[in-house]
């Protein structure tokens, strides 16, 4: 890639706290006006990485440029960044309209620049009836607009979210992701986004970044990440219901699992053809097709119904395949019951094949 | 059902109906009453003592409220009673006192709240350790640094006067409040800090802009110790202090302690009372906000 269009360049970054390593030699290229989602469980290193990136944790190594500077040393304050907090992190004794001004207030900017830039943003956002209130005085759907107000009004290239919306109902959380993506449509700044939630990484992100124990696992689109996950962890993790996986063999182009032959034609593999040996074949509940659509599946088993968790839109069906638990989702107004035969079936096309040892996408 | 809601309801309803006269309630009331006449009593014999006259303090019946009130024991041990060879009373050692205790306590808490606010969030090499040591000076009696400072503030000029019994408050307030305010600061959530680094406000900024303003119940505990703890100091008044200096307390143990003449237990009551006076004043004033901050600092951390 053109060093040109990168907004932020990770360079071999490590970082160590004591003994314990949290980040280990990361590489990270995020092009200009990408929105770039950091996704992992908890204690994986994301959120370092973005503190890392606001220069608010000093780098055990490595550098961070950011627009082709090198910040590595650079003040958080001079980087050109802006950056939005779980927990709203307003300043709790002034106003939305303080608490706006503050960091302009600090860079020493003229008064007439500071009101037209904090009207600006309030506009954007929506929040001008609420600029003389407190933040006491907001709800947290409220208070989390003037935080990603704080981070507008600085008129930066890059923003930082750090789990903005996980302090928010579910319902609030919604509607703010699809502000969030309304924002970046509209300002086409780059975006670099810390969440646990899934749903938030797929419909936001431009690519995601997977991490794991302090490395970035798999980088790609969200539509990469969903079908093609580089190894077993990234395809148990991303996906709910999760993938149904079978410890298995394979053989002669065929994969065996118990007494459950699945022929591998239409598999597209990462290295060439089959390699004969232990494996691990993935499968998500979504692509496992029922009535019908069978008749076309070139894999069919008959299961009983063992037990239907019913979400509205969807029910999920538990079963028993080659002796493993499976899982099925079909349409919320399916006609089963608990105890009744199903006839299955899929297409291993759309299937993930894992080494056994290793884990790797085969 | 349509009658259901119009018949009465049968068996226990509503708010479960409790004794006024239960045993637990007998017990608890019991023994507060008990406390507080404790705690009380001796108060009140010391108010009714300092308005009675050296004649009816001499009946003997020291709980018995007077007959004929009197301020003159307050006059006197306020202006005119004896200590040693100068009979002042208590108002110069009043005046001492408020010029020590004021600079004292601003001082100190200025010092250590920069100290805790630093150590809570500016993470310096040595950090831990300056802190450990810092923690370590509470723990160290009073009497082994006596002499050693007298020698300090005599050496640098300062022994018998009271900025040299201001520096020696502000030193020994250091460690609890450092840890005071380490601990109130620390329980600050870290994000509002961060906030204001992206903001670009920098050590001072965000001390005087962020954390100030946050932190009034925490300011006001330190207060209320530090007053409470150098007004009531006598150790330290009497040892680095000469007679034209004494703090209000020495003045006062001059006064009680005098073994001329006799006892005017009158006096000696009304000048207890008014130096107690300041500390209890603080309290009343701000007790409240004290409780709350001693909450906030000790339960999140």
């Amino acid at each position: 890639m053109n060093t040109m269009n990168n907004s932020v360049e990770i360079k071999n970054l490590d970082l160590q706290f004591g003994a314990v390593k949290v980040l280990q030699d990361l590489n990270l290229d995020i092009g200009k006006g990408e929105f770039l989602v950091l996704l992992g469980s908890s204690g994986c290193g994301k959120s370092t990485l973005l503190n890392c990136i606001a220069g608010l944790l000093d780098v055990t190594a490595g550098q961070i440029h950011i627009n082709d500077t090198n910040v590595t040393w650079t003040e958080p304050s001079e980087r050109g960044i802006g950056m939005v907090f779980q927990s709203y992190a307003l300043y709790p004794q002034m106003t939305v309209e303080g608490n706006l001004s503050f960091g302009l207030k600090n860079a020493k900017l003229p008064k007439a620049e500071i009101a037209k830039r904090v009207k600006h943003a309030s506009e954007i956002l929506q929040i001008e009836p609420l600029l003389k209130r407190k933040p006491a005085a907001l709800s947290g759907g409220q208070r989390q607009r003037v935080a990603i107000g704080r981070a507008l009004v600085r008129d930066v290239d890059v923003f930082l979210f750090d789990e903005p919306l996980s302090n928010l109902d579910a319902k609030l959380r919604a509607d703010l992701r699809v502000e969030i993506k309304r924002l970046h449509q509209r300002l086409e700044n780059t975006m670099i986004y810390v969440t646990h939630d899934q749903i938030e990484a797929m419909t936001l992100a431009d690519r995601i970044a997977i991490m794991r124990g302090g490395q970035i696992m798999q980088l790609g689109s969200p539509d990469d990440i969903y079908g093609r996950p580089v190894n077993k962890y990234v395809a148990g993790f991303i996906g709910s219901p999760s993938m149904n996986f079978f410890d298995g063999a394979i053989k002669g182009g065929a994969f065996t699992t118990g007494d459950l032959t699945i022929p591998l034609t239409g598999y597209d593999f990462a290295s060439g053809g089959a390699v004969d040996g232990p494996a691990t074949l993935g499968i998500r509940p979504e692509h496992v097709v029922t009535g019908e659509l069978v008749d076309n599946a070139p894999v069919k088993v008959d299961v009983g119904v063992e037990l239907i968790e019913p979400t509205g839109s969807d029910k999920l069906i538990d079963c028993q395949v080659a002796g493993r638990h499976f899982r099925v989702r079909m349409d919320g107004q399916a006609d089963v019951a608990v105890g009744q035969k199903l006839r299955i079936g899929f297409d291993p096309g759309r299937a993930s094949l894992f080494d056994a040892a290793t884990e790797e996408r085969l | 059902m349509a009658d259901a809601s119009t018949n009465a309801l049968s068996g226990p309803q509503g708010p479960k109906p409790r004794k006024m006269l239960s045993r637990r309630n007998i017990f608890l009331y019991g023994t507060l009453f008990v406390i507080t006449v404790y705690y009380a009593l001796p108060l009140y014999v010391m108010i009714v003592t300092s308005l009675k006259g050296m004649p009816e303090i001499r009946l003997g019946n020291v709980f018995s409220p007077p007959v004929e009130v009197t301020f003159q024991p307050w006059v006197k041990a306020w202006s005119e009673a004896c200590t040693g060879l100068t009979c002042n009373g208590l108002s110069t050692g009043f005046w001492n006192s408020v010029q020590i205790t004021i600079p004292s306590v601003i001082l100190s808490i200025m010092i250590a709240s920069v100290n805790g606010y630093a150590l809570a969030n500016w993470k310096f090499k040595g950090a831990d350790i300056f802190f450990t040591i810092l923690i370590f000076g509470a723990f160290i009696p009073y009497q082994v640094m006596l002499y050693p400072i007298v020698i300090i503030l005599r050496e640098i000029g300062l022994y018998g006067s009271l900025g040299g019994l201001v520096l020696v408050h502000t030193i020994f307030g250091m460690p609890i409040l450092t840890l005071l305010f380490r601990n109130y600061f620390t329980s600050l959530p870290e994000e509002l800090f961060k906030a204001a680094r992206v903001d670009g406000a920098g050590f001072w900024g965000i001390y005087f802009r962020i954390m100030v303003p946050m932190s009034l119940p925490i300011f006001t505990v330190a207060m209320i110790l530090q007053v409470t703890g150098i007004w009531n100091d006598f150790l330290f008044g009497v040892v680095y202090t000469g007679p034209e200096t004494y703090p209000m307390t020495v003045s006062l143990n001059n006064i009680v302690n005098s073994t001329q003449g006799v006892k005017e237990y009158n006096v000696n009551m009304a000048a207890t009372l008014l130096t107690g006076l300041v500390p209890l004043l603080i309290y009343f004033v701000s007790g409240r906000l004290f409780v709350r901050g001693i909450a906030a600092g000790a339960v999140k951390g």
